[in-house]
């Protein structure tokens, strides 16, 4: 909402500089956009003169002017209008200009190899009208003169602009905004004046209001105006319409127009001859269609309230006229709407044909019913003083009764919600000031909402109203209190931290990507899951919710290896989702590797990253969280987008059903079809929801601390085994042997080729065998190794290697 | 016996020449040798008369004891001595570089909601969540936004369905609504999490992160919700004194509403948060609107309290100059690299949050 301060001074009698009636806006919540002088921007745009037009020599629709700017300064500019001829006067912007329509802020530059100082603009992009084609001609006789002198007349009035919310649609006309001010002590609203208008005869234009069900209208309130002549508005009208960045129309458009910004109240005129008879407001038909006045062709549905008449469809009330019956130059007589829309069914009718205009706006968000009148008389009065012309009486079709709304306000209220008091005759001073009738009743007050407040329905927006007036810089600092009824973090968000932390420090940045991916790629890792699309997606490459969260990280992989990188750690802690309803995700940690480990080191030997890497990861990240590692269970099942037969799975226990974690290689053909340059990618994923909550507190969790000092003996073994058997088989098979002896298995080398039969592998393994009872005898050590080598061999079928 | 004591003289002076390992040895086996001096001696024992013999022996083997421990601690110093030389050739070039090393890096907006979860955590404020799918209902009509309000326009809302009821949540409030449902009040919750809109240019992105505040009981008011967001702000900021205005606005949610600026200024092109003269909103608040309350089955005739919304992205780059919001999920490994924080730097009340 703009406005200027003498606008503001003809509602408001008040002695306060600008300064402080700009925080006096934001102090009672009208916030203040900027504030700027109007002229300033402007003054870069010069009367100028074509003194030669050449043909570019690179371009054949572009010409390089000479352009006499004043001053006896010729500049060089190159235009690629069609108008640009010899002689014609138009309007010059120099470098540092900023073009109003685009806001494009204007350079020296080469232009086909011409430097260009400046443009010529067109009237479109000056925003003086719709006119685009050519650049702006100017007439000799007015212009001659005033070669290099500001095109812009310098007003040095300046601009209020406003971020009205939508609660507040008093405020879109400049008396609403006195008012809040006046109310808040900076001024007095000046009364409107009542003075009478000088108006007769009938409105014999027949205006019904058909009762069909939701009837958008209830109001319809009109007059005739006959005999006008439709002008140029008078200067200071067009002063106030183009101060606001409006341009002006004709004298019956420009104060139809002022009386909106001014009071709020739109209105619409009618030229009265182009009417079929009689005003219908109905319901419209399905596939009526209509040319409205921006000359789009509209078809419509079903119930939307339409202005009509014996021919057809007028307008959409309360959102856009209709060119058939628009005002001209030439109209004679007209009628003039003031009317009252219901806002749901302005919302709906513009969202479905999505329009949006300075009307539907206002009326979307309440206009003030008991305002038909008020804006029947000021406009028709500016238009017969303006255009001439005969006021008839005024027609007011109603079929609902608007009364003010009422509201019991118990005083003690504000002081439970502000926190602070307030004054009894001070909250009535405020409330009057703001236009409601108020009683008292003991310690209740019986209020009457002005009709300009549709957002004012109950005692907490009394609340509102009384303390955003009296300011807000009157709430005390009430300090907190430092204490705490419940835990911070519940066990979940406790993991949840905890994980991510741990995963950083093997060497991993933490990124955040968005929760929507390209559909494309989610594709490639998106399993079985349902793909939830979005139906307004931002782009085409952003359009559904992600599957997996490897889909973006491999993205970005690929990202920063095309900007140079090689050896990457990324992960990414946050949602996928399973499907579109509400709880339907799940929280998982996806953490991806790529290229070499010790790249280029002079003590190392560099190797690529591999599914073992991501494993040591993976696991040590769950037995830092808590978990014990000595019940974990490897699977090689995992999903399509790792390696098949590098990757598995990680159960906390071989008889979960679940996994809660996914590591392996990502599947060449991934890679190669997103074309990813690196040596090795690897990754795993933790299912945080799957992740079983570890119920002992870790105090409980410390059991007694045992040990044996009795010596401890290491025995080598190797075994032949199939080639798919499972090293994790083994060691459990040797581990349940006894629990008590064996302490630790290790695996030291895994062996094929030469020695060892097609299909076979040799497992070599060390195992340390330790009593906590005694030192063990050679013979003891000679059991439990006969053991070890007979029970594998009759549970694997694996043969010791001698 | 004046042979014995002339033995260990002799061999005392021996000793102190500079001697390698093996003519120690040498002078060892002289000594204590099958046919040594020392040896030979003690032989010589038997022959005594019983008086003599018994001051023969304590003399013999004083003198023993004297020459071994002589000996041993020679053979000790020709043995550090030669470990020494030896390591005089070990030399290495230490300025040589360590094994690789790979830091990782928590993402700012990580450690941004760890540190605003530790602030309020000292306020008692516990965390809750929400899901980031959500439905028309806990998105806006719950919260005092039919479908028929302008206010609905000032959210750009990316939906899952075209009936327009499935959607991703465009701010993190509808976490109050399913927290209120499921328990009974007082509540005192932030709720930090990932929001939506469609809206994507330099200073916004279709993605970003809000902090959701609620505190509800008998008789919190309006004073309670400044204390609240001061204390915050300051302890955020790091800082002792902060300017603060609260601005009266309008969120269909709740009533009085206000919008919050802090008060900064610019040295050499930085933004410093405290008492400039220039202000800058950072969040939106207010008293919960009684429908809002009626929408979850609370009494507002019982129970009253404030909510708020902050910015969790604009908290991070306010307070650590970063300058391109967009930047934040771009995944650029330098970008994350210079701006990321070391997973073992945890904001936390007594350690301070940030180093």
């Amino acid at each position: 909402m703009k406005f200027t301060m003498s606008w503001l001074k003809e509602h408001l009698e008040t002695k306060h500089k600008d300064t402080q009636i700009i925080d006096k806006l934001t102090d009672v919540g009208l916030e203040v956009e900027s504030f700027e002088n109007i002229s300033s921007d402007f003054d870069n745009f010069k009367v100028a003169k074509i003194i030669n037009a050449e043909q570019h020599p690179n371009a054949d629709r572009l010409r390089v002017c000479d352009v006499d700017i004043g001053q006896q300064n010729i500049v060089k500019v190159v235009c690629g209008a069609p108008n640009a001829k010899k002689d014609l006067l138009t309007v010059y912007a120099g470098p540092g200009s900023v073009i109003p329509k685009n806001n494009m802020k204007l350079t020296i530059s080469k232009i086909r190899g011409v430097t260009s100082y400046g443009m010529l603009c067109s009237e479109s992009e000056l925003k003086l009208s719709d006119e685009s084609e050519g650049i702006t001609e100017l007439k000799p006789g007015k212009y001659s003169d005033k070669i290099g002198k500001n095109f812009f007349k310098h007003n040095t009035e300046k601009v209020v602009d406003l971020s009205i919310t939508p609660n507040r649609p008093d405020c879109l006309g400049v008396r609403g905004i006195a008012r809040d001010l006046a109310a808040a002590g900076a001024g007095k609203l000046k009364n409107i004046s009542h003075k009478k208008i000088n108006n007769g005869g009938s409105q014999n234009i027949k205006v019904s209001i058909v009762k069909d069900k939701n009837q958008g209208c209830t109001i319809f309130g009109s007059c005739l105006i006959k005999g006008v002549t439709n002008k140029e508005s008078p200067k200071w009208l067009k002063e106030k319409i183009e101060s606001l960045g409006q341009k002006p129309i004709s004298a019956i458009v420009d104060i139809t127009n002022y009386v909106m910004l001014d009071l709020n109240r739109p209105l619409h005129a009618y030229d009265a001859d182009k009417i079929d008879k009689e005003i219908i407001v109905r319901n419209s038909k399905k596939g009526e269609t209509f040319e409205a006045l921006d000359n789009k062709e509209y078809k419509l549905d079903d119930g939307m309230c339409v202005i009509s008449d014996k021919s057809g469809v007028l307008g959409l009330g309360g959102v856009i006229g209709g060119t058939r019956s628009g005002t001209e130059l030439k109209t004679k007589n007209i009628l003039l709407e003031s009317a009252y829309f219901i806002p749901r069914s302005i919302r709906k009718t513009s969202k479905l044909l999505n329009i949006d205009t300075d009307a539907k706006f206002r009326f979307e968000r309440g206009i003030d019913p008991q305002s038909i009148e008020t804006g029947l008389i000021k406009a028709s009065r500016l238009i017969s003083e303006i255009c001439g012309g005969k006021i008839s009486k005024f027609d007011i079709q109603k079929i609902k009764q608007y009364k003010n709304s009422e509201i019991k306000f118990n005083i003690s209220l504000f002081e439970k919600i502000t926190g602070f008091k307030v004054k009894e005759n001070e909250i009535i001073k405020i409330l009057n000031n703001l236009g409601f009738k108020v009683s008292k009743k003991k310690s209740e007050l019986n209020l009457s909402v002005p009709s300009w407040r549709p957002d004012i329905s109950q005692p907490i927006d009394i609340v509102e109203e009384v303390v955003r007036i009296k300011g807000y810089e009157n709430i005390e600092t009430i300090e907190p209190k430092k204490n705490r009824l419940k835990d911070t973090l519940n066990k979940q968000q406790k993991l949840f931290h905890f994980l991510q932390r741990s995963v950083a420090s093997k060497g991993y940045l933490e990124t955040i990507t968005w929760s929507f991916t390209d559909a494309r790629i989610n594709n490639l890792f998106r399993e079985n899951l349902k793909e939830v699309k979005i139906v307004n997606p931002i782009s085409s490459d952003l359009n559904v919710l992600r599957n997996s969260i490897f889909s973006n990280l491999v993205f970005y992989l690929k990202k920063n290896l095309d900007r140079g990188f090689k050896d990457i750690s990324l992960f990414e802690i946050g949602p996928i989702f399973k499907n579109n309803q509400p709880g339907e995700q799940l929280t998982i940690i996806g953490a991806i590797k790529s290229g070499k480990i010790s790249r280029l080191n002079w003590n190392e030997k560099e190797r690529s990253v591999d599914i073992f890497d991501v494993k040591k990861d993976l696991i040590q990240t769950l037995m830092e969280a808590g978990y014990d590692k000595q019940s974990f269970f490897i699977r090689d099942k995992s999903p399509t987008y790792y390696h098949p037969g590098k990757s598995g799975s990680l159960y906390l226990d071989k008889d979960d059903i679940d996994p809660v974690a996914y590591f392996g290689e990502l599947h060449p053909n991934i890679v190669k079809r997103l074309d990813i340059k690196t040596e090795g990618v690897v990754g795993f994923e933790i299912y945080l929801d799957y992740l079983k909550d570890n119920k002992i507190k870790l105090k409980d969790q410390k059991t007694n601390f045992e040990y044996s000092d009795y010596q401890k003996s290491e025995r080598d073994f190797a075994f032949v085994v199939d080639k798919n058997y499972k090293a994790q088989d083994l060691i459990e098979i040797i581990s349940s042997i006894d629990k008590n002896l064996i302490r630790s298995i290790k695996i030291f080398d895994i062996y094929e080729g030469e020695n060892i039969p097609d299909g076979k592998k040799s497992i070599a393994l060390n195992v340390t065998i330790q009593s906590s009872e005694k030192t063990l005898e050679e013979n003891d050590l000679e059991k439990i190794n006969k053991l070890i080598i007979s029970t594998v061999e009759s549970k694997s079928g694996a043969k010791i290697r001698s | 016996m004046s042979d014995i004591k002339k033995i260990r003289d002799e061999y005392l002076i021996k000793l102190d020449n500079n001697l390698d390992t093996e003519s120690v040895n040498q002078i060892k086996t002289e000594l204590f040798g099958k046919n040594g001096q020392i040896s030979n001696s003690f032989k010589t024992l038997g022959s005594l008369p019983n008086d003599e013999r018994k001051k023969f022996a304590s003399e013999l083997n004083s003198i023993k004891d004297e020459l071994q421990e002589k000996i041993n601690s020679k053979l000790q110093e020709i043995e550090i001595k030669e470990i020494n030389s030896k390591l005089e050739n070990e030399k290495l070039d230490v300025t040589l570089p360590e094994r690789e090393i790979k830091q990782g890096k928590i993402h700012p907006v990580s450690q941004v909601i760890d540190e605003i979860s530790s602030i309020f955590s000292e306020i008692g404020f516990s965390v809750e969540e929400g899901p980031d799918v959500e439905n028309e209902h806990y998105n806006f009509t719950a919260l005092n936004t039919p479908d028929n309000h302008p206010a609905r326009d000032m959210h750009d809302t990316f939906y899952l369905d075209n009936n327009k009821e499935i959607l991703l949540r465009t701010h993190t409030s509808p976490v109050q609504v399913r927290t209120m449902l499921n328990g009974k009040p007082p509540f005192k919750i932030i709720a930090p999490g990932r929001t939506y809109r469609s809206d994507s240019d330099q200073t916004h992105s279709p993605m970003f992160h809000q902090v959701e505040g609620l505190h509800i009981d008998k008789d919190i008011n309006m004073g309670h919700l400044k204390g609240c967001l001061n204390y915050f702000i300051k302890s955020f900021f790091e800082v002792d004194k902060i300017k603060m205005r609260f601005r009266p606005s309008h969120f269909p949610f709740t009533e009085p509403s206000a919008e919050v600026d802090i008060g900064y200024e610019l040295k050499d092109g930085k933004i410093v948060i405290g008492e400039g003269d220039k202000w800058l909103e950072i969040l939106g608040c207010g008293m919960v609107h009684p429908n809002v309350l009626k929408n979850v089955n609370v009494n507002p005739d019982k129970y009253q309290g404030y909510a708020f919304g902050i910015g969790i992205d604009r908290l991070g780059m306010l307070k650590y100059g970063i300058n391109d919001l967009r930047a934040f999920f771009e995944t650029d490994y330098r970008w994350l690299n210079h701006f990321g924080f070391d997973p073992l730097d945890v904001p936390s009340n007594y350690r301070g949050l940030s180093r």
